[in-house]
């Protein structure tokens, strides 16, 4: 009786009713990152409209513009980013402050400079939990502004890089105003000085992170800034006004520190390090790039860091006597980079690498001269490293590779651009490699690399990112084992891969239904075909067939109609793409972000079509033959989300000026290029041709 | 005889020296005293004559210059207390420092006229003067010839070198009394001296043995004794005191403020001894009397030694760096010092920043949307998207006919968020951009700025 009761019940009433909300938010949770299935979810019914508006916690908006309407739509927003929009004006901000009030706590403006101090003072008076603000970019932001910040009495991050007009004043009633900053950013913030970075310091004593990349501070505000009893992070990059001198005078350092940067600080020599070193036990991570050159002494200076987990040095001069003093070391260290070091040699390396065994991450990019002994040290002693990047290590022989896969067991990332390997070390290599390997990135690699070597890439389960830019040799043979052999395939890069048919690629779409990003640029065999069968991986968001002269808009159809979350797209130099491939790009793609159109057939009424797509921010039109002027100027005015516009230098004179005034106004960026007609390359030759070759 | 010239040539020169340098300074302490400038004309106008008539000993016209002007001075003197008297009568309640000021004032001119009389006295008889040049012995045979041939060419310069020298009234150095603070002497290593109020607060500390003429430099002193004969000229006589102790060590000499209960009074606690006596008379005046003197540019900082006012009267009205509690400051550093001691305070942005934020870019960005708008109306007059554009500028035009009730709540606003967020009173948001941008919401389909901004422009 009572269960058929029940029965009846369930049968009459929606099965969501008897979740409660709290349920279906914790499902809408295990969603996760996928944006369109809650989308999907919200248009199902009104209850789960209602149910999704109440559970979205974030929203990045594209423009300013419907803002009011979103923000009623949603009422438990707490993080805004808002760095989509080409501009958010003050009025916006005040919509924002009034609809959303207490429950924000976190807003991006970091690429949207069209607000002032007044919009930010609503924002900080009208939202009292207002935790993080980006305000980056805000290159017209005044003392005024920081001084409206400064009313967000709860702040506890602020990102304040590049606002230039911004002096000590302004930093100062932010340190004032905000007392409970953990992190603060001020990067390339030039009018801020000592002063103002030393009264952040006296002020906010909950700072845990610091910023203070080139400013011109000195070293009257380095005291203050280490009696800082929580600071962690520190970044001083480029400040050149610190010198050894102000280091040394530093009788206390800062016990609670973490990670020191210290890039590019020309002025600072072992001896600052050392003294800085002797106050700072409890660093763990250093970066010294682009300063004084590794030697003996600046090594030695580092002993007194006993908890140091990690060392950057990238490009500066390295001594092998230097090298040697960080092998010896009483610390393990678990990364190390020297990408672009000068003087690292066979020696140097090899004494790092045999003392430090527990090194987990390895940066020898551009480091010329180490050849197989180095390869052989670091396989021998470093077995549990999960990246190894080493792009133009040209002496590298192609027998070290073998011993990389034999020994690494655990290495998930691995660069080999423009290395000596062949197809059959590669072969050895995979098959003697874990099968942990997540990316490979093989860019380059001309000669030898055969079929042999995808074949045994395929062993590879968990790869998900495969790089093969400029394989000449490979064929569809190859792609078809990748395909069978890599189901997690998320990002495949075939670049000037030429031999390339569809029927590889077909391969590849068949057994790789994750894709996301592919680019089979100047694959010059490419039909719409690969396309067609492209269009069934749904997860496609970025696609890249520049200078496939064999696709039609047939084909750009059915990727369109297939790949609904397509946002990135570069159509250049496909003759064959015309309007009518862009009438389903406007009507099905709305995600559609990014379209590259150069070289191509489109002309007024194609471009004007796009203007329904109101994602589009980045247009690039150069070398359309057909386009007229006012069909140009109409399709410019009627996308009004574009913030960023490649264009023929010759409309520039062909279009109002007033228009350009317009759409600046808007927040778009006109860039004109006076690029001659390119002819194709012949596809060998592309070494000849450094600067065509990155995508 | 080589040296005797030497020596010759060597006083000579000092003495155009002395003579060159007073007269800069010449009637500089008789600004104090407006009264002044015909006196010194004349006193002037006499010297030359003086200077190149030889030996004599008294010009009558230059004696009767001296007595008319001694005349002339009493009545000053006498029409001042006159007046004085009058103001007593009226206004009772005259602060005491004023009155102070007024017998510094009478004690000055009466110490002037003395001078004068003794210095006039003193030319007239020559017999007195003879007896005070034998009487220094220190000068011995050589000395005295010397003196023999200076005479001849300075006997009739006393007049002159008396005049000049004894308005020299130097600047006084602006000594810190801090200067002091990192000077650590043991107590007891050192002597202290304690100086009485009256006798720092007297106009003059070196006083002439002969005449009683004050001065507030023992150099000055010495510079004016020359004219009461050619002893005080030698070279001896003329060197600074101590220089002549030599090499026997000194003790030590520190002093002790007299007012009870200051941290420069030596029977406090932690004393801190004044390492000069000027530091002793900046202190006291500084510290323990009144601030008399008042800025006649911002009239509101007061100082109590007149060299503190002349340095602020340097930098007055060159305070850019404000506090939000009021305070101005000179410098960037000293307001940082202040924000970082004191919780709450905040730097105050200047107003003029404040409208600079909303107008500069924006505006400017405004304006070129709503001109464009207008272009493009024209080119493209067909197309739907831009049509909406001039009746929005329209709009906001019509709407800046009256400006003032779009104004005043906005204002209102203004003035609410400053009471309500602000510990201090602080220059009011430039608002009206937004106040545009809120009172058309959205009607216009590119922009509520522009056609703000475009109205706002109508207005101006």
């Amino acid at each position: 009786m009572k269960n058929q009761k029940q029965q009846r019940i369930s049968q009459t009433t929606n099965h969501f009713d008897l979740l409660s909300e709290e349920i279906v938010f914790t499902i809408l949770d295990l969603l996760g990152e996928n944006q369109i299935d809650k989308k999907s979810f919200s248009l199902a019914c009104k209850s789960f409209y209602v149910i999704e508006s109440n559970h979205r916690k974030n929203l990045r908006p594209l423009r300013q513009e419907p803002l009011s309407g979103i923000l009623t739509r949603y009422p438990n927003i707490t993080h805004l980013d808002l760095s989509l929009c080409p501009r958010v004006t003050d009025s916006s901000l005040t919509t924002i402050s009034n609809l959303c009030e207490s429950t924000l706590r976190s807003i991006d403006l970091s690429r949207s400079g069209s607000f002032s101090g007044s919009g930010l003072l609503r924002l900080a008076v009208n939202c009292r939990n207002l935790v993080e603000i980006d305000v980056s970019n805000a290159t017209n932001l005044k003392d005024a502004g920081a001084a409206a910040l400064a009313e967000a009495k709860n702040l506890e991050k602020l990102w304040m890089g590049r606002c230039k007009l911004v002096t000590d004043m302004g930093v100062g009633c932010i340190a004032v105003g905000c007392k409970n900053l953990k992190l603060i950013s001020l990067k390339w913030c030039l009018g801020v000085g000592d002063f103002g970075v030393g009264l952040i310091a006296v002020k906010c004593k909950e700072i845990r992170s610091l910023d203070l990349s080139y400013l011109p501070i000195t070293d009257k505000c380095l005291p203050s800034i280490l009696k800082l009893q929580h600071l962690e992070d520190l970044v001083l990059e480029g400040c050149f006004g610190i010198d050894d001198d102000s280091l040394a005078a530093l009788k206390h350092g800062c016990k609670s520190l973490k990670a020191l940067d210290m890039s590019s600080c020309q002025n600072i020599s072992h001896l600052g390090l050392s003294s800085l070193a002797s106050g700072t036990g409890g660093l763990k991570q250093l970066t010294l790039a682009y300063g004084s050159p590794v030697t003996l002494a600046l090594a030695d200076g580092l002993k007194k860091l006993s908890m140091l987990q990690s060392i950057k040095l990238d490009g500066c001069v390295v001594t092998c006597a230097g090298l040697k003093a960080i092998g010896n070391l009483c610390v393990s260290l678990k990364e190390l980079s020297l990408s672009k070091c000068l003087g690292v040699t066979d020696e140097g390396l090899s004494s790092v690498v045999t003392k430090h065994r527990e090194l987990s991450k390895l940066d020898i990019t551009c480091c010329r001269k180490i050849t197989d002994v180095s390869i052989a040290h670091i396989t021998n002693s470093c077995t549990n490293l999960t990246s190894l990047r080493m792009e133009s290590c040209t002496l590298v022989p192609r027998e070290a590779f073998v011993l990389i896969g034999q020994r690494c067991p655990f290495l998930e990332e691995l660069d080999l651009t423009d290395n000596e390997i062949d197809d059959e070390g590669f072969t050895h290599f995979i098959h003697s490699a874990n099968l942990c390997i997540r990316a490979i990135v093989l860019v380059f690699i001309l000669t030898c690399f055969v079929d042999a070597g995808l074949k045994s890439i395929s062993r590879c389960p968990n790869l998900s990112v495969l790089k093969l830019g400029i394989c000449l040799n490979i064929t569809d043979e190859g792609l078809t084992h990748v395909g069978m052999g890599c189901p997690k395939l998320v990002e495949l890069d075939l670049y000037r891969s030429v031999e390339i048919t569809d029927s590889g690629v077909s391969a590849i779409a068949c057994g790789c239904p994750n894709l996301e990003m592919v680019n089979i640029a100047y694959c010059k065999d490419i039909t719409d075909s690969s396309l067609m069968s492209l269009s069934k991986c749904s997860r496609l968001n970025t696609f890249e067939s520049r200078g496939c002269p064999l696709i039609t808009s047939l084909g750009l159809a059915a990727i369109a109609v297939g790949c609904r979350q397509l946002s990135k797209l570069d159509i250049k130099k496909c003759h064959n793409v015309d309007d009518v491939g862009m009438l389903p790009l406007a009507h099905f793609s709305q995600n559609l972000r990014q379209i590259n159109l150069s070289y191509s057939s489109v002309t007024d009424v194609g471009l004007l079509s796009l203007a329904s797509i109101s994602c589009l921010q980045s247009l690039t039109i150069l070398h359309v033959k057909d386009l007229t002027p006012s069909g140009l100027a109409a399709a410019l005015l009627a996308c009004g989300g574009l913030t960023k516009v490649k264009l023929q230098a010759s409309f520039k004179y062909l279009l109002p000026q007033p228009l350009f005034e317009y759409l600046e106004a808007r927040g778009c960026v006109l860039q004109w290029r006076d690029k001659v007609f390119q002819a194709e390359l012949d596809p060998k030759c592309w070494k000849l041709q450094p600067e065509d070759m990155v995508p | 005889m080589d040296i005797k010239e030497g020596l010759c040539a060597d006083t000579w020169q000092n003495q155009q020296k002395w003579q060159d340098t007073p007269m800069l300074d010449y009637d500089a302490p008789f600004q104090e005293f407006s009264q002044q400038p015909p006196q010194t004309q004349t006193l002037l106008s006499c010297n030359p004559s003086n200077q190149t008539n030889k030996v004599q000993d008294w010009d009558p016209s230059a004696m009767l210059n001296n007595l008319s002007f001694l005349e002339q001075k009493i009545h000053q003197l006498q029409d001042l207390v006159h007046m004085i008297v009058g103001r007593r009568g009226q206004v009772l309640g005259r602060s005491d420092d004023l009155v102070a000021q007024q017998q510094q004032l009478i004690t000055a001119d009466l110490t002037s006229i003395i001078v004068q009389l003794i210095s006039t006295a003193g030319s007239l008889l020559p017999s007195v003067k003879q007896t005070l040049l034998a009487a220094p012995p220190s000068f011995g045979q050589f000395g005295g010839a010397v003196v023999g041939v200076q005479q001849h060419n300075t006997s009739n310069q006393i007049n002159c070198g008396t005049e000049q020298n004894h308005p020299v009234e130097e600047q006084e150095s602006k000594d810190e009394e801090d200067a002091d603070e990192g000077e650590n002497l043991p107590p007891g290593s050192y002597e202290i001296l304690q100086l009485e109020k009256e006798e720092i607060l007297a106009p003059h500390t070196h006083f002439c043995t002969i005449c009683g003429k004050g001065f507030k430099r023992d150099a000055n002193l010495r510079m004016h004794m020359r004219g009461h004969g050619d002893e005080y000229k030698s070279p001896a006589a003329l060197a600074k005191p101590h220089k002549e102790s030599g090499p026997e060590p000194m003790l030590i000499k520190r002093y002790s403020c007299p007012y009870g209960g200051c941290k420069r009074n030596k029977e406090h606690k932690k004393f801190q001894p004044l390492k000069t006596i000027l530091c002793v008379k900046n202190h006291y005046k500084r510290t323990h009397c009144d601030k008399s003197y008042i800025c006649s540019r911002c009239n509101t900082k007061k100082f109590s030694v007149i060299a503190d006012l002349k340095t602020h009267e340097k930098h007055c009205g060159k305070d850019k760096w404000l506090c939000s509690c009021g305070t101005t400051f000179s410098r960037k550093d000293k307001l940082f010092g202040h924000i970082s001691l004191f919780q709450g305070h905040t730097p105050a942005i200047p107003l003029d920043e404040h409208k600079g934020l909303t107008g500069a870019s924006d505006r400017r960005e405004g304006n070129e949307a709503t001109s464009t708008v207008g272009s493009i109306n024209f080119n493209f007059g067909s197309n739907a998207s831009m049509g909406t554009g001039m009746p929005t500028d329209m709009d906001a035009k019509g709407s800046a006919d009256d400006p003032t009730g779009y104004f005043s709540p906005m204002n209102f606003d203004t003035c609410t968020f400053e009471g309500g967020f602000n510990e201090f009173p602080r220059p009011p948001f430039d608002d009206t951009e937004s106040t545009f941008s809120f009172l058309i919401p959205g009607s216009c389909n590119y922009s509520p700025k522009t056609g703000g901004d475009s109205g706002l422009n109508a207005l101006k």
